[in-house]
């Protein structure tokens, strides 16, 4: 076509590669990810409820992998789960009534819930530990 | 007309919105409820704190209820994951069968057993 730019001249579109970190594309990936992790702690839990009603004996090991270095672990990373994806759910119940949803203060609660994740299975650790 | 009429909506999408914020609102105050009444009674990881625990009435009903919203919630969430990036038809079938047998089984055993520890089935 007469008068055509050249491909190479056009503007290049956007593209997979061409992204911009953002703290609320943190949080949406996060969602997903601590949902799919409690997904398997939810089951887990189930399973925990049928080794107790199973008896003592069958309970023991559960109980002791529970308060070991790695069960410990476990759990402190399932709350930090879990913090995260009520800290990010409220903020998705607040974007369905049609608020919070300037960048602004997209932002600011993304990192709050992010903060929130951080600090709630540490404060429960230190509460549980320190505390009465 | 074909094309349209696979990849149209079922039209349930209003019906999973509604459950899945109405399980996020139950879940809002059964969730931190267990995990700090677990982290407090249950610390030492024995059997005789997880069946005292477990034993009290308004326990038993908290963790009946946190069963059932968490599944259901779940459930709709991964349907929500599985429909979004799975696209080979029988693998997506397979998943979203998988992902109502697995939490229901499991549910069903977890509530069985919280009346065997109850009642002494």
């Amino acid at each position: 076509m007469p008068g055509a730019t050249r491909p190479e001249q056009r503007p290049i579109a956007p593209h997979l590669q061409v992204w911009r970190w953002h703290v609320t594309m943190a949080n949406s990936i996060l969602h997903r990810a601590s949902g799919v992790a409690l997904y398997g702690a939810a089951l887990l839990f189930a399973l925990w409820l049928m080794a107790v009603a199973a008896g003592a004996e069958a309970y023991a090991p559960v109980g002791a992998f529970l308060i070991s270095p790695l069960g410990q672990i476990g759990l402190y990373l399932t709350v930090a789960a879990l913090a995260f994806h009520f800290a990010n759910g409220i903020r998705h119940l607040v974007f369905d009534l049609g608020r919070g949803l300037t960048p602004a203060d997209a932002d600011a609660s993304a990192w709050f819930a992010i903060l929130f994740a951080a600090a709630a299975p540490a404060g429960l650790w230190a509460l549980v530990t320190f505390g009465a | 007309m074909e094309t349209r009429s696979r990849t149209r909506a079922a039209g349930h999408g209003a019906g999973h919105f509604i459950a899945q914020r109405a399980t996020a609102i139950a879940l809002m105050l059964l969730a931190p409820w267990f995990v700090i009444s677990a982290a407090f009674l249950m610390r030492e990881g024995g059997y005789i704190a997880a069946i005292d625990f477990l034993t009290d009435p308004l326990n038993a009903v908290g963790v009946i209820l946190l069963l059932a919203a968490a599944l259901y919630h779940m459930m709709l969430g991964m349907q929500e994951i599985i429909l979004d990036y799975i696209h080979k038809s029988s693998t997506k079938m397979a998943l979203l069968l998988l992902n109502t047998f697995v939490p229901l089984a499991l549910g069903a055993g977890a509530l069985f057993a919280l009346l065997a520890v109850n009642f002494g089935v």
